[in-house]
């Protein structure tokens, strides 16, 4: 799936990255929790987050996530959104709650990064 | 600034960390993860590090004054040392539980502080070893190896 499709499926506003609507969407990882999403998100993975701080870019800097759609409505300020485009990571604003988000793209197809934690390690 | 030396067989690199400083949080393990790009380190190892020095640099950010990342690439072994002055550690071994915090509230609302931080970094390295003096400050060394 494409990230264009994300945006359709979510009714989505893009607010950084609207030359990369074509990558594609492997899977992807929610979590309000940074500390979590760096344990856990993988490379590629399309991060779902109410999170809207620049931390929340850089974490996707550092972990070479492949987007970040922000949920609940939020939108970051302008230095995460200047830092996203520094740093190339597109962002998507959803007015779904982070479950209906979820639930929506599971729906269609988009599987989680990881399935499940055992003894606080992603299961292989 | 970051001051970096370049031989044959060793790279060093020194970078300052401001405590507090959240909006430029971060863009020391940036530094890290492009100079590891640019010689051709594994794409893994490159990850580990990424992970390892961003979780480092929350954590001057957070709860130290200021500290320093210093960076030695030598054939087998990426050494990261950590040194900051701020208020220390008092249990290690406390701190290295998942989901021990001493976090503030501010700290927690930006999406850290959920005492992930330390077991993040020890399980992204192969070794660690952390020293700290309560009131003065906290060493972190890690050793990535890029040989097995």
């Amino acid at each position: 799936m494409t990230l264009k499709e994300i945006k359709e499926i979510l009714n989505a506003e893009v607010l950084v990255g609207g030359e990369y609507l074509d990558s594609e969407v492997r899977d992807a990882f929610a979590a309000d929790l940074l500390s979590d999403v760096l344990a856990f998100a993988k490379e590629g993975t399309l991060l779902i987050t109410g999170i809207t701080n620049p931390q929340v870019i850089r974490t996707a800097e550092m972990l070479e996530l492949m987007g970040i759609v922000f949920v609940r409505g939020k939108r970051p300020d302008g230095d995460a959104m200047r830092l996203a485009q520094m740093k190339k990571v597109p962002l998507l604003s959803t007015r779904y709650i982070m479950f209906e988000t979820c639930g929506r793209l599971f729906k269609n197809g988009v599987a989680g990064c990881i399935e499940k934690v055992e003894n606080g390690r992603a299961e292989a | 600034m970051a001051e970096q030396k370049h031989n044959e067989h060793l790279l060093e690199l020194a970078c300052p960390v401001e405590g507090g400083d959240f909006i430029h949080a971060g863009e020391v393990a940036s530094k890290i993860k492009k100079v590891l790009k640019e010689i051709g380190v594994s794409q893994e190892v490159v990850r580990r590090t990424a992970i390892a020095t961003y979780e480092a640099e929350m954590n001057v950010v957070c709860y130290a004054r200021r500290g320093k990342f210093y960076l030695t690439i030598t054939p087998d072994c990426l050494k990261i040392v950590v040194q900051d002055e701020g208020q220390g550690i008092e249990d290690i071994e406390l701190a290295m539980k998942e989901g021990y915090s001493t976090a503030s509230p501010q700290i927690r609302e930006m999406g850290f502080g959920a005492g992930m931080g330390l077991p993040n970094i020890k399980k992204n390295v192969d070794q660690l070893q952390i020293t700290s003096v309560v009131g003065e400050g906290t060493r972190l060394e890690m050793d990535i190896f890029t040989r097995c």
